[in-house]
């Protein structure tokens, strides 16, 4: 992927790996860890300042080189250089606060109104979080599963039209998949709130056509209602997270060659078969990027569900959010969201598995 | 259209279409109740019962001034953490497609993390670590926090666009006896300044937009999406409305620019 660049033009056979870069990676991992030591507390005082010191003579050490190595060491080290501020961001602001969650899910309350937790690796929280939130659980990944179901059913015909039937207006039509994304999700939701509600143009569409007991049969109304029911949540879920399966999935139609499916016409292809053996294995990197970039936010989220759902409608998110906001029991809240990305990530390994694609971006 | 099967052909043809433009219709039904309910005039303090049509919203749109207030943070938030994570994604984007170098794969699984994290963990770890520095919340750590999440973004968009460039072409200006600081303005930066400006517009509306991250650490900051969160419990002006659409005029108009001139590119390019 990454080997276009002045490799083409300059030096040819490079086979081994050339001393320069191995310090220019060595000297990027190094500053990584000790930021990410010095952000989680686990050095402190004059060994943090230690540290830091460190840090700096790497990045001089290695100004230095470029400096005086010439053309051929700066164009190898030049990649790390551009890297580190970025890099080293997220070391500081992803790892470490990933870590310090860690920590204090293995943390202790010392009493009932105590804010501030005592490490003392219990397990306690991660026991709490089953026992007490299972229903949480369960519904934030079976509505997210089925959001995503959702998602993939409007979105990929979509996504198909646009690339394949767009014509000229294709970036338009792209375009137009954005333009909610740029209005407020959190407004987009309460729009949403007021459209499904009992005085709603929806509800009164429906007690118009009088289709209210076949909704009730499909349970997607209860009570001649459609706010605060499961089918509001997923429907919210599922507008709200749509742009991020469509994009994902245009963009690997549209590096089908279309000379390929001409080809299977020729070939005396029925259109459906076409599609089936060509079309649809060719976009499936893309269906497979859209379903994480759904599932992962939409099992986390609690603005659906607070905003078009019920108390029993609620889901992991909110009880994350619950625990850690308003009740400060900041432990359980962190036992909470690592088995939360724990299921994710076990998730998204057998889908990888199901799926059999590695390419994400 | 005479033989059968081809009319069969047209009818799940025109049927595929139709599918797709009331997918459409679906992403602008909620945006069309925001645009309404912008020229509303509520009974009460909430606007999201249709009452008559009024103008008023619109020539006084700054006229609750905790909206306002929090509107303009989250301007000035999204102005300086998009210029921060513009700078930092797109020198990892320039490193990932210009060079290639050991521990790229390694990389590119890094960079994928964040954006596969959810939100409510990116963000309750971040306060986390904020409580253990005895950080108090507020501006600057919103600012981090929205950093943060937009590195990556930035970096993995800008990758995507400049993917395949002819990275040559640096070579030839050096031949001519172009400086190498000189190569980078005359060349590399026209380059690859179409995809930053794209991947700093998106991000800066994923930085106006964000509420979950941000919920976690701002303290009693309040920004816009925390302000009318906050507030909906006791009030939901038309206001919100009538910024909401406003963001949402400025953006589509800077799409439609972009729109305009790539496709005058692809033209030039037949």
């Amino acid at each position: 992927m990454s080997t276009v660049g002045v490799e083409r033009g300059g030096d040819p056979a490079r086979s081994s790996t050339h001393r320069d870069e191995l310090v220019g990676l060595v000297a990027l991992i190094a500053a990584g860890v000790l930021i990410t030591a010095v952000g989680m507390r686990l050095l402190t005082g004059p060994l943090a300042t230690l540290a830091v010191a460190g840090l700096l003579a790497i990045v001089a050490t290695l100004i230095v080189m470029a400096i005086a190595g010439g053309p051929q060491a700066r164009r190898r080290l030049a990649p790390y250089g551009l890297l580190k501020p970025g890099i080293l961001w997220l070391a500081l602001f992803y790892l470490a606060p990933l870590f310090a969650l860690a920590r204090e899910s293995l943390s202790t309350l010392p009493s009932r109104f105590a804010v501030e937790a005592e490490f003392d690796w219990n397990t306690g929280n991660y026991a709490q979080a089953f026992s007490d939130f299972g229903p949480q659980f369960t519904r934030g990944f079976v509505y997210a599963a089925v959001a995503t179901a959702l998602c993939i059913a409007i979105g990929y015909p979509l996504a198909y039209v646009i690339a394949f039937r767009g014509g000229r207006w294709r970036n338009l039509l792209l375009g137009l998949v954005v333009v909610p994304f740029f209005t407020s999700y959190l407004i987009r939701t309460i729009a949403w709130s007021s459209l499904l509600a009992d005085s709603g143009p929806i509800v009164g569409a429906i007690d118009g056509l009088r289709l209210t007991s076949v909704f009730e049969a499909l349970q997607i109304m209860d009570n001649d209602r459609l706010i605060n029911t499961p089918a509001a949540v997923i429907g919210g879920l599922t507008y709200n997270f749509l742009p991020f399966m469509i994009l994902p999935i245009y963009v690997s139609l549209e590096k089908i060659n279309p000379a390929l499916v001409d080809a299977a016409k020729d070939l005396y292809s029925p259109a459906p078969s076409a599609f089936r053996r060509i079309v649809l294995p060719l976009s499936l990197p893309g269906v497979f990027a859209g379903t994480l970039l759904t599932f992962i936010p939409a099992a986390g989220d609690f603005i659906n569900a607070e905003y078009l759902g019920n108390p029993n409608t609620t889901m992991i998110g909110n009880s994350i959010q619950d625990q850690f906001l308003v009740q400060n029991d900041r432990p359980l809240a962190a036992a909470m969201s690592f088995v939360l990305m724990a299921v994710i990530t076990v998730a998204v390994f057998f889908y990888t598995k199901f799926l059999g694609t590695e390419e994400l971006s | 259209m005479s033989a059968p099967t081809s009319g069969r052909g047209q009818i799940a043809r025109w049927g595929l279409n139709a599918y797709a433009a009331l997918g459409l219709i679906y992403l602008f039904v909620p945006i069309a109740w925001i645009v309404w309910f912008s020229f509303n005039q509520p009974a009460g303090r909430y606007n999201i019962v249709w009452q008559r049509f009024t103008l008023d919203n619109w020539t006084d749109p700054f006229a609750n001034s905790d909206l306002t207030g929090a509107f303009v943070e989250s301007l000035k938030i999204a102005a300086i953490s998009t210029s921060i994570a513009t700078v930092l994604g797109s020198l990892i984007a320039v490193a990932l497609s210009r060079y290639s170098f050991r521990g790229a794969s390694g990389l590119n699984l890094f960079l994928v993390l964040p954006l596969t994290t959810p939100e409510i963990v990116l963000g309750s770890s971040l306060a986390t670590l904020f409580f253990d520095w005895d950080v108090s919340r507020g501006f600057t750590t919103v600012i981090i926090a929205h950093v943060m999440f937009q590195v990556s973004f930035v970096a993995l968009t800008v990758r995507a666009r400049v993917r395949g460039f002819d990275w040559t072409l640096e070579l030839a200006a050096q031949d001519l006896g172009a400086t190498p600081m000189r190569t980078f303005w005359k060349i590399t930066f026209p380059l690859i300044l179409p995809g930053i400006l794209a991947a700093a517009l998106l991000s800066f509306a994923l930085s106006i937009d964000d509420f979950i991250i941000t919920l976690f650490n701002a303290g009693s900051l309040s920004t816009f999406p925390l302000y009318i969160n906050g507030s909906f419990r006791v009030q939901f002006p038309p206001q919100a409305n009538v910024l909401a659409t406003m963001v949402l005029v400025a953006s589509v108009g800077l799409l439609m620019v972009g729109v305009v001139r790539s496709s005058r590119r692809n033209a030039s390019d037949r």
